[in-house]
């Protein structure tokens, strides 16, 4: 590994997500030195110092974008740990124990203030509920481990619930997240951080227009809605408050491309605004357009962390799942990989293929 | 042949969503319907496997209409996996719901063994949509229509599912009607594309 680094120009070393080498590490993250210990990059008074575009500390990549007002980042997720506990489903039905699955392993992320950070990878790794431990959305039987941090603060359960629309916003992925039993234009306008009757509704007549939505939509169950047209309403739920991080998990299947285009460079006017976007997504051509950084998830885990640039060419992506990923997209072969054709499920990534997590 | 003639459908009898579309799809046929969000592709979809009665026109296979009793020849894959089953239903019940389990369809469709106790909400998107799919293939019918049935997948599993799909329709002489707002896989997959946009 180090010495494919040294092969690389310095240039081309700040444009591609740099895993970091053991001299990197030592520089993103001190030695302790008695009282001048510096922690994660950050000086004594906890202050984000300034650092080179794409440099890796705080065990994740920046791109040029990656900004740290306030010096810290927008969410941090760090050693995140999601598994269930459920019976035993080979086991005898009465004789069936307890036990628990493993389903997020170890898993950083970080999202800072201006950035689009898009989540990419096979369905079934866990994509899903990353978004739902930094809603604080809970399963009774799962059990998570990890830090999160909002805005520099270090956030637990309750007040992850309590930022929930309240700073952190979600696309959800299902369209059963919408009320069955209420007109989803009192449903978007419900989502308002405040402001008198009229100008609410204002607002969501302002979303609704852009979104292509009719204004008798409003007046609709969500069950009386095409597909691409509850999501559009979930997308419009989640602008409605005024967030400064918005978890989008699939947000555009069911939308044609002109309108998931336009949710895509809504997000992007949203990051230019300082607001964060953390991207869940399979739809690799989309995420591109928009995001600045790439983090390609397999099990769990995030494998690869790379920069947009780098999904030009299958070359400059370093795991095989993401290459892998690469020449499954229909523009460009459309291949399953042999040992996935057969059903099997590709093994685990070997730890020197991970991503610096 | 499977063949719509002039349906003509609105919700709980209101404003029609559709009105005299006609369609042809023959066996060995991958046909993709195009059109924008809200155009009333899903309510086709549902009108061409039965689940909705349209108000005029009829839907015909082989020049039978559908039959009202037994599994449906034309077999619907629809867009919205995780309400497509029962959530109170073990996977490996909601498969029966279609017959006898085979095990190599299992695999080439790959579903873990391990998914089959599971409830619907402990599997993700995806892999509830490889069920909808295999339980849709155990009806053995004669066309089916997938309505955005890949959206929800990574690419990966989008390419595998589709090749294990096409093999499938090709071994059994099966028709194709889908969905996809995707231009490039509709470039992939069809042999013949219906745009419904004036």
């Amino acid at each position: 590994m180090k010495k494919l680094r040294r092969r690389e120009s310095a240039a081309e070393r700040a444009a591609s997500c740099a895993r970091p080498s053991p001299d990197d590490l030592a520089r993103a993250h001190p030695a302790p030195e008695g009282p001048a210990r510096t922690h994660h990059g950050h000086d004594l008074a906890g202050r984000h110092r300034d650092h080179a575009d794409g440099e890796v500390h705080h065990r994740h990549s920046h791109a040029a974008t990656s900004a740290h007002p306030g010096h810290h980042h927008l969410l941090t997720v760090e050693g995140l740990h999601v598994s269930f506990r459920m019976y035993d489903e080979e086991a005898p039905y009465l004789a069936a124990r307890q036990r628990e699955v493993n389903v997020i392993d170890d898993l950083c992320i970080s999202v800072h203030a201006g950035e689009i950070v898009a989540v990419v990878g096979a369905s079934g790794s866990g994509k899903t509920l990353l978004a739902d431990s930094i809603l604080g959305l809970f399963e009774p039987n799962a059990l998570v481990e990890g830090r999160i941090w909002f805005d520099g603060e270090e956030a637990d359960a309750a007040d992850l619930a309590r930022l929930r629309g309240h700073g952190i916003s979600l696309v959800p992925q299902s369209v059963r997240y919408l009320d069955p039993l209420m007109k989803v234009g009192n449903q978007v306008e419900g989502f308002a951080k405040g402001g008198s009757m009229p100008e609410v509704r204002a607002r969501r007549r302002r979303l609704f227009e852009r979104y292509g939505l009719e204004e008798d939509v409003a007046g609709m169950y969500p069950f009386q809605l095409s597909g691409g047209m509850a999501r559009r309403v979930l997308l419009c739920c989640a602008l409605m408050d005024e967030p400064r991080l918005i978890v989008a998990d699939e947000p555009t299947p069911g939308l044609d491309l002109p309108l998931a285009v336009r949710a895509m460079d809504d997000f992007r006017a949203f990051a230019d605004g300082g607001g964060g976007v953390l991207l869940i997504t399979h739809d690799i051509e989309l995420a591109l357009r928009v995001a600045d950084r790439i983090a390609v998830f397999k099990d769990g885990t995030v494998v690869e962390e790379t920069a947009v640039a780098n999904f030009a060419s299958p070359a400059l992506l370093r795991s095989a799942f993401a290459r892998e990923l690469w020449h499954a997209l229909p523009e460009h072969g459309f291949e399953a990989p042999p040992d996935r054709r057969r059903g099997k499920d590709a093994s685990r990534p070997a730890p020197s293929e991970g991503a610096p997590c | 042949m499977l063949e719509a003639r002039g349906l003509t459908f609105g919700y709980g009898g209101g404003r029609p969503v559709l009105a005299g579309f006609d369609l042809q799809a023959g066996r060995g046929e991958r046909v993709a319907l195009s059109a924008p969000s809200g155009f009333g592709k899903t309510t086709i979809c549902r009108l061409l496997a039965g689940y909705e009665t349209p108000s005029a026109g009829e839907v015909l296979v082989d020049g039978a209409p559908l039959p009202r009793k037994g599994a449906c020849p034309v077999q619907l894959i629809q867009q919205h996996p995780e309400l497509a089953v029962d959530p109170r239903s073990r996977m490996e019940a909601t498969l029966r719901e279609a017959g006898e389990v085979q095990p190599e369809l299992l695999e080439r469709f790959g579903i873990r063994r391990a998914w089959m106790r599971r409830f619907p909400h402990e599997l993700s998107g995806g892999e509830v949509q490889r069920f909808c799919i295999v339980r849709a293939l155990m009806a053995n019918p004669s066309y089916l229509v997938a309505d955005e049935a890949s959206t929800m997948l990574d690419a990966l599993t989008q390419a595998q599912i589709w090749h294990a799909l096409l093999a499938e329709a090709d071994a059994r002489d099966m028709g194709i009607v889908f969905v996809s707002h995707s231009p490039a896989l509709t470039e992939r997959i069809a042999t013949r594309v219906v745009q419904m946009a004036s």
